[in-house]
């Protein structure tokens, strides 16, 4: 019994990273209908962002490490929000002006996933690094179950960045602008509504989710390496179309989703499995629900 | 006489290329490089045919490849090697001078066979869902050879070579070489008479318009699955080839990765031309070559100049024509439609 609720918990905590990550890919697709493949990597800067971030204010500044998480949290999510932002500006905003195919663009945010891996890995070095520790860990042993007040932290952001984004996308001005862009993109701009700062808008929500992934992460796996982003993110995409992609929720049920499976094959199964099996559930649900759980069919008017 | 000018030029320079590694006049490395820019050219061909002319996004192509690979080399070793695997061999090793063409055959029809997996979801779905299909299989394709332990799971899989050498004791000429071009040129000659022909006019309808081909008597159905099944064979043939140019295959080398590569060489091309594909594949691989002594930074410089490209240029190289409609004089040689 302790076995099943030990792993359901560790399911919580890595679905809470494929959710936070899936939430990104969620945003963006459903205003631009783009699959920003960078994503991935941008998480991945995330992590370094707050692995530089932490040892300045550590080692250099000569913080507590309570204060610097206080400072972190904020500093790495706009920073990383940048970092999303600059290869909106750069790479993407420049194509969709032209009018290049959507594919066109997909294929450049592959290519700037790549400048960011190996970027970094040129920059920086295949050394892996180490992040310091920044909350102190207590255990909390709870009838036989033995959580940390990490694990707990990382369930209760992501449940809380969910309702966020829910409200936003949902109860706000701008997020009924961010649902009609995805709509209709011609109307929109007649009635007023600047689609650029829009989509900015977005991007700094999901590279700004995904910096908090990263931070989260690296407290919870302090080694960082250039490719870290690269797998998660790929995960985090599949876990994201199997939800629903452009809607929030499926981000969400689809992070936790993969997550019980992966965590429910490597408990049962040998561990080598655990990709095949996962995926293969995946791709079943998504023979019966083409759309994905949460998503909508689109009825072509002939 | 100038129509069948193309028919005669291309076997030509490929006999060329023949004669030249037999005299020794190119070396190894440069063979190596030729062979595997004819590898690429079948997957960026390949590919085409789905990314390009019939629409979808496909991008597990490397998967596709993986089952080719390993299918190929296992045929390989069991008919015409004696390997620790099969034991002794089937078919004595001359025989492969003729019976080669049956282990790529059999790499391209069970890279098929995996095709219909990604068909079958294609009936009812398209666009980014079955973007998420393809890439699943991508995985489910290595994973299920990293836990495949008889045929060395994630350590890889040796021994194929011996075929080649086989063929090499009864004549002795390049006979690497001679397959991959054959299998190049083949596979390209295939999907031009394929998207030519009147049955494959559906495909650019699939990718028009699919309502509108099916009120049109097209069966849009089988299209698609008859294209996903001629692209998918086709990069399992490449992938028996490259198994034994290299001689060594692991899972690891058919990730992700391999199925970018294929998409950036369809899309730098050009979106549903084949000309262009071809090209950019031959573009591409010699990039790739011509940057190799930067290392690391290799792969930083070559997505920046692909990101510079698709600024400049965003429809790629060649657009959505071929060859002839870019340059009118080379239409008294050769047309595509």
């Amino acid at each position: 019994m302790e076995f099943v609720f030990q792993n359901i918990l560790n399911a919580l905590q890595w679905g809470s990273f494929y959710a936070l990550i899936a939430l990104g890919y969620t945003l963006v697709y459903g205003v631009l209908l783009l699959i920003n493949f960078a994503h991935g990597d941008i998480f991945m800067v995330g992590a370094y962002i707050a692995y530089f971030v932490a040892t300045l204010f550590l080692a250099t500044v000569g913080l507590s490490p309570s204060a610097t998480l206080t400072l972190a949290v904020p500093l790495t999510m706009i920073l990383t929000a940048c970092v999303g932002v600059t290869l909106e500006r750069v790479a993407y905003r420049p194509l969709r002006r032209k009018g290049a195919h959507r594919l066109y663009v997909v294929i450049t945010a592959l290519m700037c996933g790549l400048i960011l891996e190996n970027g970094n890995l040129a920059l920086l070095g295949a050394s892996r690094k180490n992040f310091p520790e920044l909350l102190e860990k207590t255990v909390y042993n709870f009838m036989g179950l033995s959580v940390t007040n990490l694990k707990v932290v990382v369930i209760f952001t992501a449940i809380a960045v969910f309702l966020l984004l829910q409200f936003i996308v949902t109860r706000t001005k701008i997020g009924m602008a961010m649902r009609g862009i995805a709509w209709d993109k011609f109307a929109i701009p007649l009635m007023g509504i600047p689609v650029d700062t829009i989509i900015v808008f977005t991007f700094v929500l999901g590279s700004g989710m995904a910096g908090l992934a990263g931070l989260l992460f690296a407290m919870s796996y302090p080694v960082l390496e250039p490719y870290m982003g690269a797998l998660i993110g790929w995960k985090a995409f599949i876990a994201a179309v199997v939800g629903g992609i452009g809607d929030i929720r499926g981000a969400f049920v689809g992070g936790f989703l993969l997550a019980f499976l992966e965590i429910g094959v490597a408990a049962v199964f040998p561990s080598t499995l655990r990709d095949l099996i996962a995926f293969t559930v995946l791709l079943l649900i998504m023979w019966r629900k083409p759309t994905g759980i949460f998503g909508v069919a689109k009825h072509q008017k002939i | 006489m100038q129509r069948y000018a193309l028919n005669i030029l291309l076997p030509a320079a490929a006999a060329f290329i023949v004669v030249l590694s037999q005299m020794g006049a190119l070396d190894l490395y440069v063979q190596s490089v030729i062979m595997f820019m004819a590898i690429n050219v079948i997957m960026s061909a390949s590919l085409n045919l789905v990314n390009g002319n019939m629409g979808e996004f496909s991008c597990g192509h490397g998967g596709f490849m993986c089952v080719g690979a390993y299918v190929g080399s296992l045929l390989s070793m069991l008919l015409f090697t004696n390997s620790k695997l099969f034991g002794a061999a089937l078919l004595p090793g001359y025989s492969a001078l003729v019976l080669f063409p049956l282990v790529l055959l059999g790499a391209g029809a069970a890279a098929a066979l995996v095709g219909v997996i990604v068909a079958v979801p294609s009936f009812k779905t398209r666009g980014d869902y079955l973007a998420i299909i393809t890439l699943a299989v991508n995985y489910m394709v290595i994973s299920a050879i990293q836990n495949l332990d008889v045929i060395g799971g994630p350590r890889g899989l040796t021994g194929m070579r011996p075929t080649m050498s086989a063929m090499e004791d009864v004549v002795n000429l390049p006979w690497m070489m001679i397959w991959v071009l054959i299998g190049a040129f083949g596979s390209v000659a295939l999907i031009r008479r394929y998207i030519s022909s009147t049955y494959g006019k559906g495909v650019n309808a699939v990718c028009q318009d699919e309502i509108a081909a099916e009120i049109m008597s097209v069966d849009t159905n089988r299209i698609k699955l008859v294209t996903f099944m001629v692209s998918s064979g086709l990069a399992g043939v490449a992938g028996a080839l490259y198994a034994h140019v290299v001689g060594y295959v692991n899972p690891g080398s058919f990730d992700i990765l391999k199925s970018t590569e294929a998409m950036v060489m369809v899309y730098l091309g050009g979106m549903g031309s084949l000309s262009g594909s071809v090209l950019s594949a031959v573009l591409f691989t010699l990039l790739l070559e011509a940057l190799r002594p930067l290392q690391i930074y290799k792969w930083v410089l070559v997505p920046l100049i692909l990101i510079l490209l698709m600024q400049f240029r965003p429809e790629g190289i060649m657009g959505n024509k071929e060859l002839p409609d870019m340059f009118p004089r080379l239409r008294k040689y050769f047309t595509f439609k």
